[in-house]
Order: C-alpha cells, then sequence, then structure tokens
C-alpha cells in the first residue's frame, strides 16, 4: 500500500469500498458527490479529513468516505467533533447531520458549537422529514403535515434552520439544494474555506417519506420565479425575466418588479454576506413561500476568531510565559514539610 | 500583680488527638477557618484528617437553620483515618449553629459561642423561645462565651474598613483562639493570607490582626484554664503536603498524561461535588492540559472522546445526575473502543438529590447503566490521597485496554483532606502509549492477543483512514456488520477485554489474619471509618479482617477464595447494599451489609457495633 503520493487527489481516493445503502433516487446521493469532488481541489492532505455524523440516514455519510471517518450517536455530532478539533486543530473536521439530529435531539450543542465558532463544517441535510426511522414529522415539517405520527396533522410549528444559525451567532450561514450540484459543490467549497463554523442547509429530497417537498421551489418551469440565488455584491434580482427585486420598506423586505412604481435595478438592495449585523441575513431567512422567492447561497460570511484556535493560543501563551509544566514542581507545590 | 508573668501561660496538657469543629452561616467563612486549621496541624507534624459539611445553598438566609455550614477536622499524634465521630470542641458562630450541632457534641465537650450573635432574632431564626446562653441548657457542656463580633471590631479600630469587612475577619478571630488553646503557630496562615490576598494588602493587616486579636484577648482575658498540645505523629520519612480528593485526582491525571505523554482534553460541566477537579486541571495548561467547559454533561463526554479518538487522554468528571446523563456515550466509547476516563464523584440520589452529602450509590450505575452489554472497568479511591493513585491507575487501564474506565470518588473523599506522602516522579509507574502508524496490514479492530486491545489509530495518520461508529462491527476489519454470530462474538470479545484485567491488577490484600470468624469487605470512602473501628476492635480483643476493593470490575481474581475463609462476611456500604449484592451473586457466599444512607461517612463506632453483633450472633 502506498501512503502518500505527489498525484493530485481525485474523487475516487474519497470513496470507500462500502455499498452505499441510501434508497434508489435519494437526494443524499449528490451530496455525497459533491463532497468527493469538492475535497481533491482543497489541497488537504487526505489523512486530516474526519467526517463525524450522529444518527439518520445523513449520518451514514462518514461511512461512504474514505477518510476518517466517526458515526456518533443521535444529535450530539457537533460535540464530537469540537472535541477531535479542539484535540487536534490542524484537522479539517466536518460534521455531517440532518433535520431531525442537528435541529431536534442536538439541537442544543448546534448552537453552542455555532456561537463558539469551532472551526468546523456542517453539512444538514434538511428533507424536513425523518427517513430512518420511516416517516415521522421532524421539527422542519411544516405545520398540518400528516405523518405516520401525526395522522391527523402536525401541530407542532417548524424550525428554520437558518434563523436558528443566525440566532445562535454563527459566522457563516448557507443555504443549497441537492440537484443543484453546481450550486452545491461551490457552497460547500465556501463553507471548507471559511474559518469558524460554517453551516449549510441543503435542501434534499427524501423520494420515499417526503418526496417533492422542494419541488414548488425546484421545478424547472417555475424555479427561477420562486427562488433567488444570493451572491455578495449582487443586486437581489430573480425571475425569468430577472425582473423581480428584493427593496427594503417600512416593515422590512418586499418583492418588487422593476419598470413598475418607478422600481429601477439602483433601487434594489445589494447582498453583503459581511454585514457585521446578522439582522438583515435573518430577515433573508425568514423570506418563505408564497410571498417570497426562496433565498439560496452565503447569507452571512463574516469573521470572529475560532474557539479552537483562542484555546489553542490559550495554552501556547501560558506554555510561553509560565515555561513547560514540571511534575515535580507540581506535586511539591504549596504548603510542603518534611518527616 | 508579680505573678502574672508565670501564670500566663500555663504548661500546656499533652493530649493524643483532638477532634474540632467549626460551625457557623455559610457566608461564616467556617471552610476557611477549617482548612487553616487543618494546614497548620499538618505543618506542625499531626496526622489530619477533615470532613467539611455545607449547604447546598450558596446562602441561605443569614442566621437559618438551613445555611450552616460546618468543617470538622480531627488531627492526632497518631494515625487517624477519619475526622472523628463526635467533637471535642464546637465552635458555634450563632445560635443555628448551635442548633444544629449540639447534639454531636459529648457531655462536659467544650463549646465556644460567639455571644454577640444571640440577639433576639437569631434565636427565633434557630428555632429557640429562650436564650441557650442564659437558660441553663447548656449547663451540662464547658461553656465559654465570647463577643466574637465586638472583640473582632475592637482589633480592628486601627483599619480604615467598611463595618460589613470588619466583621467578616470574625473567623479569623475565632481561629485565634483555637490557636491558643492547641498552642499552634501562626506562621503557615500568615503566609497563607499572604499568598491569598497578594492583591489586597488591607484585607492581609485585617485578618492578621483578627487573628493575634483572638490570641492576644485569650491571653489577657485568660479564658481558657489549660491549653493543650498535641505532638507530631509519626509518619514514615518523606516530603508531606495536606491534600483532599479532588486536589488529587487532579495531580494524578496531570502526572499519568505526562507519564504516557499523551496530553489532556478534559471536557466537564459544573456539578457538585465535581467541579474542583475542572477547576483544578484548567490551571495546568503548560502541562498540556485543555479543558473545555461543555454545555452540558453529554456534550462533555462526546467531547472527551473526540479528544480520545483524536489521540490525546478523554477525560470527564461528574457526579450520579451526570452520569445519568452520559449513558449513552458511554456505550458508543465501549463500542468504539477508545480510553477515556470518567470520574463520579459521588452524591446521594436519586435525582438531584443531597449535591453537597455523600453517598456510595452509584456502583450499580457504573457497572450497568446503558443498555445492552457494555462492559467497563471501575475503580473506586479510598482516601483523599488514595485519589492520585487510582487516577493513574484509570488512565493506565484506559490505555493499555483501549476501553473507557469509570473511577469512582464520593464527596467525602473529594472534600476531605489528609497528609499525603508526595511521591518522587521517578517512583511514578510508566504508561507506554503506541499509536498505530503503520499502513501495513492496519485493520481497525484487530487485537492485540494478550489484552484484546484494537490499535489507537489517530485522524491526520496517512493510510489509516478508517470508519469507526456506534453500529456493531465485524471483528477485525471494523466494516458494519449485523450478523448474529458476528454480534455474539464482539459481545463476548469486549466482555473478555474488561475480564483480562484481573490477570492485570494486584491480589486483593488481607489486613489481619487471612481466615477466621469475620471479615469486613468494602470499597471507596469506607476505608477511613474501617480503619479506625479495627483499632478498636482490635484493641478491644475482636479478631476481624479487612478487604479494601480498589477494582471492582474486574474484582482481583484471588476474592473469591479470601472470602471463603471466612465464617461471616460483613460489607459496610454508603448505600443498600450494592457491594454486597455483587459479592452474593458472584461469589454464592452469605454476605451482610452495613448500611448507611444519610449523606453522612460511617462513624467508626458505627462499624465496631455492627461487628460486635456480628460476634454475638454465632
Amino acid at each position: 500500500m502506498t501512503i502518500s503520493s505527489n498525484a493530485p487527489l481525485t474523487k475516487k481516493d474519497f470513496s470507500s469500498d462500502q455499498d452505499i445503502r441510501w434508497c434508489p433516487g435519494c437526494g443524499d446521493y449528490s451530496i455525497l458527490s459533491a463532497v468527493q469532488n469538492v475535497l481533491p481541489t482543497l489541497d488537504i492532505p487526505k489523512e486530516k479529513y474526519v467526517f463525524v455524523s450522529g444518527i439518520g440516514c445523513s449520518s451514514r455519510f462518514p461511512y461512504y468516505m474514505n477518510t476518517y471517518g466517526f458515526h456518533t450517536i443521535h444529535g450530539r455530532a457537533p460535540a464530537f467533533a469540537t472535541g477531535i478539533k479542539l484535540a487536534n486543530p490542524d484537522l479539517s473536521v466536518w460534521v455531517i447531520t440532518g433535520d431531525g439530529d442537528a435541529l431536534s435531539i442536538g439541537g442544543n450543542h448546534l448552537i453552542h458549537m455555532l456561537r463558539r465558532n469551532v472551526d468546523l463544517n456542517v453539512l444538514l441535510f434538511n428533507n424536513r422529514i425523518y427517513g430512518l426511522t420511516k416517516g415521522q414529522y421532524s421539527p422542519t415539517s411544516e405545520f398540518g403535515k400528516r405523518t405516520k405520527s401525526s395522522p391527523y396533522g402536525s401541530v407542532d410549528h417548524p424550525f428554520n434552520p437558518l434563523s436558528v444559525a443566525l440566532g445562535a451567532d454563527a459566522t457563516f450561514v448557507a443555504r443549497t439544494v441537492d440537484i443543484y450540484p453546481a450550486h452545491l459543490k461551490e457552497t460547500i467549497a465556501r463553507a471548507a474555506a471559511h474559518r469558524g463554523s460554517s453551516f449549510v442547509e441543503i435542501y434534499q429530497n427524501c423520494n420515499i417519506f417526503n418526496d417533492g417537498a422542494f419541488s414548488s421551489m425546484t421545478e424547472k418551469t417555475i424555479r427561477n420565479d420562486q427562488q433567488i440565488e444570493l451572491v455578495h455584491g449582487e443586486p437581489m434580482i430573480f425571475g425569468k425575466e430577472r425582473d423581480q427585486g428584493l427593496l427594503f420598506r417600512d416593515e422590512g423586505l418586499e418583492v418588487a418588479r422593476i419598470g413598475e412604481n418607478g422600481v429601477t435595478e439602483a433601487d434594489l438592495l445589494v447582498h453583503d454576506e459581511a454585514r457585521a449585523r446578522p439582522s438583515r441575513a435573518f430577515q433573508l431567512s425568514r423570506m418563505e413561500q408564497p410571498e417570497f422567492p426562496v433565498p439560496i447561497g452565503v447569507f452571512r460570511a463574516v469573521h470572529r476568531p475560532t474557539f479552537d484556535s483562542e484555546m489553542q493560543a490559550q495554552m501556547d501563551h501560558t506554555l510561553d510565559a509560565e515555561g513547560p509544566g514540571k511534575l515535580h514542581e507540581l506535586l511539591n507545590e504549596g504548603d510542603v514539610w518534611e518527616v | 500583680m508579680s505573678t502574672r508573668t508565670e501564670i500566663k501561660h500555663p504548661a500546656p496538657q499533652q493530649v493524643d488527638r483532638v477532634v474540632v469543629r467549626f460551625a457557623g452561616d455559610s457566608g461564616d467563612g467556617m471552610q476557611v477557618t477549617g482548612n487553616q486549621f487543618t494546614n497548620t496541624a499538618a505543618f506542625a507534624g499531626n496526622d489530619v484528617s477533615t470532613f467539611p459539611d455545607f449547604p447546598a445553598e450558596i446562602r441561605a438566609p443569614a442566621g437559618s437553620l438551613p445555611g450552616v455550614s460546618g468543617f470538622q477536622l480531627n488531627f492526632a499524634s497518631h494515625d487517624i483515618h477519619t475526622p472523628g465521630d463526635s467533637p471535642d470542641v464546637l465552635v458555634a458562630m450563632n445560635p443555628a449553629a448551635l442548633q444544629v450541632n449540639l447534639k454531636d457534641l459529648p457531655l462536659n465537650g467544650l463549646l465556644i459561642v460567639n455571644e454577640d450573635n444571640f440577639g433576639e432574632k437569631n434565636l427565633t431564626m434557630a428555632g429557640y423561645q429562650t436564650n441557650p446562653l442564659e437558660d441553663g441548657s447548656l449547663d451540662g457542656y464547658r461553656t465559654i462565651k465570647v463577643p466574637l463580633t465586638t472583640l473582632t471590631r475592637r482589633a480592628l479600630e486601627s483599619v480604615d474598613m467598611p463595618r460589613k469587612q470588619v466583621d467578616r475577619c470574625k473567623n479569623f478571630f475565632a481561629l485565634g483562639i483555637m490557636y491558643y488553646l492547641y498552642n499552634r503557630p501562626t506562621a503557615p496562615t500568615e503566609s497563607f493570607l499572604k499568598r491569598y490576598f497578594a492583591k489586597r494588602p488591607e484585607l492581609v493587616e485585617a485578618n492578621l490582626l483578627a487573628l493575634r486579636g483572638g490570641i492576644a484577648y485569650c491571653e489577657a482575658a485568660r479564658i481558657f484554664q489549660t491549653t493543650y498540645e498535641v505532638a507530631k505523629a509519626e509518619f514514615p520519612p518523606g516530603r508531606y503536603r495536606n491534600i483532599n480528593g479532588n486536589s488529587a485526582l487532579a495531580l494524578g491525571l496531570v502526572a499519568a498524561s505526562q507519564q504516557a505523554s499523551t496530553g489532556i482534553l478534559m471536557a466537564s460541566y459544573p456539578i457538585t461535588p465535581a467541579s474542583d477537579v475542572l477547576h483544578a486541571l484548567s490551571r495546568h495548561k503548560r502541562f498540556g492540559v485543555m479543558t473545555f467547559q461543555a454545555e452540558d454533561e453529554i456534550s462533555a463526554i462526546c467531547a472527551a472522546i473526540g479528544g480520545a479518538y483524536a489521540g490525546k487522554l478523554g477525560i470527564t468528571a461528574t457526579s450520579g445526575p451526570g452520569m445519568a446523563l452520559k449513558s449513552e456515550a458511554l456505550g458508543l466509547a465501549v463500542a468504539v473502543e477508545l480510553p477515556l476516563v470518567v470520574i463520579d464523584v459521588q452524591r446521594g440520589g436519586p435525582s438531584t438529590g443531597l449535591p453537597t452529602k455523600t453517598e456510595q450509590a452509584d456502583l450499580f450505575q457504573a457497572l450497568w447503566g446503558r443498555n445492552s452489554e457494555a462492559p467497563i472497568p471501575i475503580i473506586a479511591a479510598a482516601t483523599p490521597g488514595d485519589c492520585f493513585w487510582t487516577a493513574i491507575e484509570a488512565v493506565r487501564l484506559a490505555i493499555k485496554y483501549m476501553t473507557p474506565v469509570i473511577l469512582l470518588s464520593d464527596g467525602y473523599v473529594a472534600n476531605g483532606a489528609e497528609p499525603w506522602l508526595i511521591p518522587s516522579v521517578e517512583d511514578l509507574p510508566r504508561i507506554d502509549v503506541k499509536y498505530r502508524t503503520d499502513p501495513e496490514n492496519f485493520h481497525p479492530y484487530e487485537r492485540d492477543t494478550d489484552t484484546l486491545a484494537r490499535p489507537w489509530a489517530i485522524p491526520g495518520t496517512p493510510g489509516l483512514e478508517h470508519r469507526i461508529g456506534g453500529l456493531e462491527k465485524q471483528n477485525v476489519t471494523g466494516h458494519v456488520n449485523y450478523d448474529g454470530e458476528n454480534h455474539e462474538m464482539m459481545v463476548r470479545l469486549r466482555d473478555q477485554r474488561v475480564r483480562n484485567i484481573e490477570n492485570d491488577i494486584a491480589d486483593a490484600e488481607v489486613n489481619g489474619p487471612d481466615r477466621g470468624k469475620a471479615l469486613i469487605v468494602a470499597w471507596g470512602s469506607t476505608y477511613g471509618p474501617i480503619q479506625s473501628a479495627l483499632q478498636t476492635l482490635r484493641a478491644d480483643g475482636v479478631e476481624v479482617s479487612h478487604v479494601h476493593l480498589r477494582h471492582l470490575n474486574p474484582m482481583p481474581k484471588n476474592l473469591g477464595d479470601i472470602l471463603q475463609r471466612f465464617e461471616q462476611i460483613i460489607v459496610p456500604e454508603l448505600n443498600l447494599g450494592q457491594l454486597t449484592t455483587l459479592l452474593r451473586a458472584r461469589y454464592l457466599v452469605d454476605a451482610k451489609v452495613l448500611s448507611k444512607v444519610q449523606g453522612m461517612p460511617f462513624k467508626a463506632s458505627e462499624i465496631v457495633d455492627a461487628v460486635r453483633q456480628l460476634g454475638s450472633q454465632s
């Protein structure tokens, strides 16, 4: 076996020998493929990648990656990943999770990881359903949804994952869709490049238990009118004819048609993912159909020192200032007497 | 007049041991006072043993019964093992402290009270209808009334400080009185104050004035007819320091990580009485110790496992309720076979229970508190100083056998203190760590033929990329595998790997004759009271032996043989009989439990009585 060579890594280097056991037609396949395509472009040695997951369909992901992988317990992947990153900041650590794993049982760990800004990449596969347990409503299922555990319709008000992440002061927040391979790869690459917690919500179709969950925005015929791609520095324009855009008025965001009521392209908001305050990104995260198109892209990308680097800096600083610890001195610290 | 100097210092009377209890409001500084007296006694060469007993509330209303905080210490010119069954001297700073503690003071015991605090309000709060200082109810005690507050204010007249702060120094005035009574040097406390208040010189001065004021008051007012002296105890030669269990645990963990050269990732969530382990370790960054205060107990253990996966010594410390939360992650640690030390400083339960009181009732939880067959080695610390060695043993087993290890301590050993013989670094066991680096024929679940441990293959190592997780794995390859026969093999392998440890630990030692009528078997913090009881029993000619277990899973190989050689077996434990049940189940012996679940350690006399009763039954 060759340990390493200078030959550039390819997608194949990241495919494990395990049979993939997702349902045929599952959106997870395209996400796996996108990640395997992006990693070789990142200039990171293969042995430095660690994929950490919780429980659920998405959490089988590490088994299919030929990297270090840790399939942990339900909801706790961010905590394991934090420990791994603290123990070895040199690693590129990825958290693979789903809407139930990250937002229901693991909600606490997710928000604390984000507020600390641990340098991890989180890919949240949101299919708005519990798949592996065969079809119960999840914390992102819409109100009134009929599932096996809610035959009369769910009365749970759903979470908006991006709003949660922004509320937790996440420094990188993005959304993409399983069936947009180019956008998916681009977003994953952006997440990987960001220092700090990168939170990517991926709309992912579960063709068995929640088929078509996102088709109202992804169907080719309506796509351009029902979604808006956020691009840093570009005006927020959408529509088949590129004739609609977003304005900021009294109450917040509004959709306007260019050319109507005197609106010109110059009146439209320009997307700035680097705004220090999270409020604009939060407003964008609240945009929902039918009133608004659904935004995809990077909502927020700001810089804040990472938890792991601050922890390491404190270790290094103490070592510099006080010198390496001597066990003999430590054992003999304080009031010591001789017999 | 001329005789004044002659009687000023009556010759101290020699006594061989004294038990003092300081009691006051939780804001009165009783813990500091007790610790100062302890350090001074230890420094002066006495053997010491302490028992801090404080409420769960940080500051219950001043003067109230639930707010009473106590600190008992035993210091002696001979080997002692407990803080003493009952105090010889009780210092009560207010009526509530008197109300709560007087029942423990034997008749004719010495009682020192702060009479300034015996006003109507405090008396009512403590439930007194009449003033015990005046109604004759204290006639059976040698009561000394001291206007501590007034005297402290007078002693600090020269200091420009708010009244409230002046009054806070009265515990040092009381300490001065006790130093006078027992002829203690003030130097250790002086140097403590200078260290502790390094940035507040005015507080150093104020507390020193109070301390010296207490001594001067005793000299001037001659409140004691006699003073006492406790001679030095005989210790094996060496260097000593006073240590409590939680500090010793932290030191042991640092020492073990140095011996193993792994560094530490310690992830914990604050919980009484375990938080001090986190506090202590957070100071030791220059030893490669990183501490992470996690968002909850679950995150704490998960992060520690993550740290172990990435090659550090993973540690988490908690108490019973936190252990319950960590159960699922502990099961994962069993499945992925990573080295991890989980410390459970036990307290009274169930649920939140008695957060500041001691208990030993988490043994079953440690053994069986997980789904399915999830064996974990368990070891327990017997004394504060033993915590150091138990921590090293926990690390040794975790790394050698690639397994989580549960270390059981409890509130009594955690907060109790004793003189500790400082080991030399050269005498510490070496702990070998072999990270796998060779990709040739690497399989994540290939096992060492002796220990059955799998290789420690850490991320970042080229060529060893592999996946682990909670799903059942095929042995050797580590691939996910649901085959029934493979599962049974893995269940048995995990079990055998823990059982193998019995070949790697010392045989149980019998203290006393190795066969006979009565054997005490015990674990953890009951060690001290049992030693004291043995001294008493043997002095009376009662023949009884004792085995104290450090390893509870697996137990020493020779234990079964030992148990067969005794007619009667008694197991004192601070639960309803957990070790007793194990002994009965595993060795088919008629072990009987001596239970106590009052949040307090055994008194030696309780064990003495139980053993005597055993004798009368046979």
